[in-house]
């Protein structure tokens, strides 16, 4: 019975130390269990998450229109580019797209007003939901019910209906305010002015109910000891939610930054049902999507965009892995 | 192994930190109470106008729509346009597409997921934390980071016929099955591994003594131990691998193929002429996230929560 002896851990033994048991006391039989545990998931995720992530690091740096090898050849100026195809262009695509290519600047500019108005409406709209929510007024789970909907819907779907809103003649919106006439209709969606903010409106009409369930999580994480505390103590509605509840609720604020700036680059169903994401409907991830797969295969040019992408997610993950793992790495495994 | 069922049976259950709901003694006030209603009522009315609008449209007859437009009162509603939408568009085929990537999927994630989470809640490989990391970090890049190598790894991969009518992971099921595993598996390895943090080290400890190897220690006490978490990721997995939109756009070129979320891109095309139709198309498309939501409304959000709280 030497297994049975192996794991008599004196009672006193700090419990950290028994917590986990290290590879090297496995059986053969449990190191192939761990094996085949971790070793088929990693490969996933390495094939298909990590390895293109870096990947697109690498293409970004080359001249490629797809077909054909990649070569470790620098490209050559002032040849036909069929003789570059697959070479090295260094930082090229990334001096193309800031100086020449007119959809980016555009682009960035959406991409920042799409967060920026998820910062500023749809986050403190789903914030107030969730806090009036919680205070467990009439029909609180109806309301919940009602503005949590939009968040099971696709966006593809979101986008279809949608439509029949902002249709510029027969449309609920124009019919409502009275501009459904042919000559001084509103084309909510074809309008470049206009466009972005229409399909804003839809995204935070989604986005809302996100937040408003992520932080009624939150709040009901909250130790309802604080709050009667601060009522004791003479604190307003007001004063316990600012200096009491909302900064308990770090790690709940921290999930919704990541994903307000996550989604905010992500975005691209919306438009890209609305009007395939042009005409005043730009966004990064539709320049990336469309210089791959679409006739011009420009991989290079793409995955350039796709490292702009790349390189402002990290901001947020980074926020994110470090205030989730920070107490972790410091207790380590034993 | 008998001592496996009266192990798990006679230890108390686990659950994931869900703190009681605290009956808030203090009430508002009158005014404020009535605020809150009305601000409350006029954001619903808000929220459902949209989808209540499309619905209504899809009842309408077409003849009726073009005659009066969408904004008018109804002359007559029909449950037409849902029949025809059903049987001139494939969309029986597009919806079996979607339960071809969806089940699959969602049963692959939960498995693999839970063998990572267990590995590195439960055995030491010292590098536990890189792991997690690496799995977490995954799942919270834009997809479109990853697309355009990942279109042209698609290219490269040979299947055999059985998998792939194409011979390739490009435009095939299988390739769009892998992907949202790949990219899912991360959000489950993450809440997997918190909720298997709570199980209690005695449990484990009992299970050894019994000469329980670590398969069994995996198997038969700690996937039994975390369906609620299970079953609050399938919820969710459910939703946003049927959901997709971007991978089926991307790594599938044959329409046939879609599904059913997707596929409804072309329908607009296809159905351009014939507004009802679309709505009545897109409502349908609707129904099975809908069905989740409204009989696992619980589950569903106690997934959201399990990912975010525990952060």
């Amino acid at each position: 019975m030497s297994s049975a002896t192996d794991t008599q851990v004196p009672a006193a033994a700090p419990a950290k130390a028994r917590r986990r048991r290290g590879l090297r006391r496995l059986s053969g039989r449990d190191r192939v269990v761990v094996a085949l545990l971790l070793g088929i998931p990693l490969l996933l995720d390495l094939a298909f998450v990590w390895f293109p992530a870096l990947a697109t690091v690498f293409l970004s740096f080359t001249k490629w229109n797809g077909v054909g090898g990649l070569h470790t050849k620098t490209c050559l100026p002032n040849v036909p580019s069929i003789l570059n195809n697959g070479c090295l262009y260094g930082i090229q695509n990334y001096h193309q797209a800031v100086t020449i290519y007119p959809e980016f600047w555009p682009a960035v500019r959406h991409n920042l007003i799409w967060l920026a108005v998820f910062v500023l409406f749809a986050t403190p709209l789903g914030m107030l939901f969730a806090v009036l929510i919680d205070r467990g007024i009439k029909g609180s789970r109806m309301y919940q019910s009602i503005l949590f909907l939009p968040v099971m819907l696709s966006l593809a779907l979101i986008g279809i209906i949608w439509e029949f809103m902002y249709s510029q003649n027969l449309g609920l919106i124009n019919t409502v305010i009275g501009r459904n006439g042919n000559s001084n209709a509103i084309d909510w969606l074809g309008n470049p002015h206009l466009n972005l903010w229409a399909v804003l409106v839809e995204a935070t009409w989604r986005q809302a109910g996100y937040v408003m369930v992520l932080y009624l999580a939150g709040l009901k994480a909250v130790d309802p000891t604080l709050r009667e505390a601060a009522v004791v103590d003479g604190a307003n509605a007001w004063q316990t939610f600012w200096r009491v509840v909302f900064p308990v609720m770090r790690p709940i604020n921290v999930v919704i930054m990541v994903v307000t700036v996550i989604e905010s680059l992500r975005a691209f169903d919306l438009v890209y049902i609305t009007n395939k994401g042009i005409n005043g409907l730009e966004l990064l991830s539709v320049l990336v999507t469309s210089n791959i797969v679409g006739e011009t295969q420009r991989v290079g040019f793409g995955s350039a965009l796709g490292v702009v992408l790349l390189v402002i997610s990290l901001v947020p993950i980074c926020i994110f892995l470090f205030q989730t793992f920070r107490r972790e790495s410091r207790e380590g495994p034993s | 192994m008998t001592t496996d069922s009266s192990l798990s049976g006679s230890l108390p259950r686990v659950r994931a930190a869900q703190p009681a709901d605290s009956g808030r003694p203090r009430k508002p006030r009158p005014w404020g109470q009535i605020a809150s209603q009305l601000f409350l009522i006029s954001a619903s009315v808000l929220w459902l106008l949209p989808i209540l609008f499309a619905l209504y449209i899809a009842l309408r007859p077409y003849s009726e729509t073009t005659k009066y437009g969408y904004v008018s009162l109804p002359h007559s509603l029909t449950l037409k346009n849902f029949s025809d939408a059903w049987s001139t568009s494939g969309m029986p085929h597009f919806f079996w597409n979607s339960v071809l990537i969806t089940v699959p999927a969602v049963v692959i994630v939960l498995a693999l997921a839970s063998g990572v989470a267990f590995v590195l809640t439960r055995v030491d490989v010292k590098i536990n934390v890189a792991l997690l990391i690496v799995f977490t970090a995954g799942n919270l890049l834009p997809q479109q980071v990853i697309i355009t190598p990942l279109y042209r790894l698609y290219l490269l991969i040979p299947l055999p016929s059985f998998l792939s009518g194409s011979g390739l992971m490009y435009n095939s099921i299988t390739g769009l099955v892998a992907v949202n595993v790949a990219f899912q598996l991360g959000f489950c390895v993450f809440v997997l591994s918190n909720y298997m943090k709570s199980i209690p080290e005695e449990m484990y400890e009992a299970a050894l003594v019994d000469g329980a190897g670590l398969w069994t220690r995996f198997w038969r006490l700690t996937v039994p131990l975390c369906r609620p978490a299970l079953a609050a990721l399938a919820t969710l997995l459910t939703t946003w691998i049927y959901n997709d939109f971007f991978w089926a756009i991307t790594l599938m070129s044959s329409g046939d193929k879609r599904p059913v979320t997707s596929a409804l891109a072309n329908l607009q095309g296809q159905f351009v002429s014939n507004q009802n139709l679309i709505a009545a198309a897109a409502m349908i498309a609707a129904v099975p996230t809908l069905v989740v939501y409204i009989l696992l409304q619980k589950q569903f959000i106690a997934g959201l929560s399990l990912g975010s709280s525990k952060g």
